[in-house]
């Protein structure tokens, strides 16, 4: 059958165009338009090539933040998924109690980060907070303002409890999703309790996880607001992420041009894990399907 | 294996049932033989999974008792039963191979590894998947999941009864046939006492010894194929059972006569005056179309040739009535008038079977 050719299809593409160029591509590339320039005020700008990206490579104060960031998400990946899936197991399948522990579960995920932030300020404070006071009662020698073990302790811990929820409430809808005959079957060929875990459980939840692990990726490499309300990067810098040190750059310290730069590093490596992470876990899936 | 005992059984998924509707097993006491092959057959939602899943132990009855051969076992799981069960949707372990699939049962009750590797074999080999022994079973079809179901259901030896839900549903035309020869044979073989769940009448009369048909509840007749054939207790078995099902006629009975609405038949044994809802029943079988004067007169419809005879759906004062009649007879046109077999009416009261009192010729 012959084709009609018409081009002018290509206008019904326009919008979805103009949509994505003002919400990504402008912004993005100004921020590569900063990243070659440099500026004193003013509005006026000179060219610096890759000068700014240079220096960034060379910059031991965002090593250090990239590798704090990297522990940080490891050790909040390696909390939050296994006991997002623990608290998804627990939870009832059935009954009066399901929506309760929905309502419950979903509570953290509702507050504004900031606030989040000032509850655990408040919280772990010494003189005054629950946690800081209690701790101090009981003769620990807690204080997030000035040991940066405790204050990673208090950073990590929030965001446990800030984000566990999402897991969870994913693995549970993933669990949810199971056909009650293939516990029957369980039943029947005598599968022990971790069997059904790893064989049934596991693998059905396989896909949510997924999505879990990419987000609590995405999320906590990306971190601001809450460390910076708690401990504000310290002490010292001890909890300065790599979007807290970005925006001292940018905006503390107005460096436009390395901040661009930093902004452009910083995409580039949350692109390029998140891509690392969708390969491995969807090969995974793929080897095991063979 | 044992003989399994239902002992005044009854299931309701409510937890305090008030009238009759919220008892999806009304009260029953049966006893099903060592070593048979039985065959569940009901419409859809009148009790054959609920049934299945509480002889499994998967369900725990509201009331009564089940025992395998003197011991009860109504409050014991599954694994102490020892029950095989295979689903009507195929369950498969995604991220085992084939192998792995049926050899887990056997691996969960510690089978020593040598036994496990020629028994997997050996299964492998009957439901046609040597080959594929060692794939993914995620990837695999929908039939050759189910393929699987089934291995796993018939891998252990020393099973109690082996139950089956439907299991051929999403089997295709060709290999649900060439399955369920199999599953015949394994029961021959092996004497298991195997339950099979089904809706399709043709599945349940070839597979089965006895067919234990179940209306609203209540298992409404068991017996062999010939008994259902004949001798319908319940005018559903004999809806059910049959194509076309049998004949149903409201009448009124009196000794050896049934008076219907326009007419009156000879019984081959006398009954007591009946009151309540009584009909007759006569499957199309026993009806013979014929032009003699004393047959009752219907007007017939439509002829439908079904290859080995003919079915013709008539009319009678607004019931219908289907005959069957042999190939190689004839229909003539003035052929409108019916004879029954005396011989195959069976009377029914309130649906069920009304036994004749005396049998002496007429």
């Amino acid at each position: 059958m012959e084709k009609t050719v018409n081009q002018k299809a290509w206008f019904l593409v326009l919008p979805v165009l103009v949509l994505v160029a003002f919400s990504a591509v402008i912004p993005l590339m100004t921020v590569v338009n900063y990243s070659v320039q440099d500026s004193f005020g003013n509005n006026q700008f000179f060219w610096a090539g890759l000068t700014w990206f240079e220096e960034l490579l060379e910059d031991d104060r965002m090593w250090g933040a990239l590798q704090r960031q990297l522990i940080f998400s490891g050790i909040i990946l390696a909390i939050e998924i296994p006991l997002g899936i623990l608290v998804a197991l627990s939870m009832p399948k059935k009954g009066v109690w399901v929506s309760v522990c929905l309502v419950l579960m979903a509570l953290p995920l509702l507050i504004p980060w900031n606030v989040v932030g000032t509850i655990w300020q408040v919280f772990g404070r010494v003189d005054i907070g629950l946690l800081g006071g209690t701790l101090a009662a009981l003769g620990i020698d807690y204080n997030y303002t000035q040991d940066p073990f405790d204050a990673w302790i208090t950073v990590i811990v929030m965001d446990v409890w800030h984000w566990t929820s999402l897991v969870a409430l994913l693995a549970y809808a993933g669990l949810q999703s199971i056909p009650q005959a293939y516990y029957q079957a369980a039943k029947i060929d005598q599968a022990s309790r971790w069997a059904v875990f790893r064989y049934i459980e596991l693998p059905k939840m396989a896909g949510v996880l997924l999505i879990a692990v990419l987000l609590r990726f995405m999320d906590s490499f990306m971190i601001y607001t809450e460390p910076f309300v708690v401990t504000g990067g310290g002490p010292g810098s001890s909890t300065t992420f790599l979007s807290i040190d970005l925006v001292k750059m940018a905006l503390g310290q107005f460096d436009l041009g390395p901040a661009a730069a930093f902004s452009i590093m910083y995409f580039l490596v949350i692109l390029l894990i998140s891509w690392v992470f969708y390969t491995v876990m969807t090969n995974l899936d793929k080897r095991e399907g063979r | 294996m044992a003989k399994i005992t239902l002992s005044n059984l009854a299931h309701s998924y409510f937890p305090k049932p008030t009238s009759e509707e919220d008892w999806a097993l009304k009260e029953m006491n049966h006893v099903w033989n060592d070593g048979e092959a039985y065959a569940l057959l009901g419409a859809s939602g009148c009790g054959k999974s609920t049934l299945l899943n509480i002889i499994s132990g998967l369900l725990e009855p509201s009331e009564g008792q089940i025992l395998f051969g003197d011991t009860d076992v109504t409050h014991m799981t599954t694994t102490e039963r020892n029950i095989a069960q295979v689903f009507q949707f195929p369950v498969v372990y995604d991220t085992m191979t084939v192998r792995e699939n049926l050899a887990f049962p056997l691996k969960n009750r510690g089978a020593p590894a040598d036994y496990i590797r020629q028994r997997v074999q050996t299964i492998g080999q009957m439901i046609g998947m040597e080959v594929e022994l060692d794939h993914r079973a995620r990837g695999l079809t929908a039939d050759a999941k189910q393929k699987i179901s089934l291995g796993r259901g018939m891998v252990r030896e020393d099973v109690n009864a082996i139950l089956f839900d439907e299991p051929l549903t999403v089997i295709d035309p060709h290999m649900k046939w060439a399955l369920r020869t199999q599953l015949k044979e394994l029961h021959q073989q092996f004497g298991h006492t195997m339950i099979y769940v089904t809706h399709d009448q043709t599945e349940a009369l070839t597979f089965a010894d006895k067919v234990v048909v179940m209306y609203d509840g209540r298992v409404v007749q068991m017996g062999t194929p010939e008994e259902l054939f004949e001798t319908p207790e319940h005018t559903f078995v004999g809806y059910f059972i049959g194509s076309p099902g049998m004949n149903v006629l409201r009448a009124r009975v009196e000794g050896r006569r049934a008076a219907l609405d326009n007419g009156e038949i000879g019984l081959a044994g006398a009954y007591p005056a009946l009151d309540g809802k009584v009909e007759i029943g006569v499957r199309p079988e026993f009806v013979r179309l014929t032009d003699a004067p004393d047959g009752l007169p219907v007007n017939v419809r439509r002829v439908e040739d079904v290859g080995r005879h003919k079915i013709v759906r008539a009319d009678y004062f607004g019931s219908p009535i289907n005959v069957i009649v042999p190939e190689g007879h004839e229909i003539g046109a003035d052929m409108t008038r019916v004879l029954f077999d005396p011989a195959h009416v069976n009377v029914y009261q309130n649906d069920w079977r009304v036994a004749p009192t005396g049998q002496e010729a007429a």
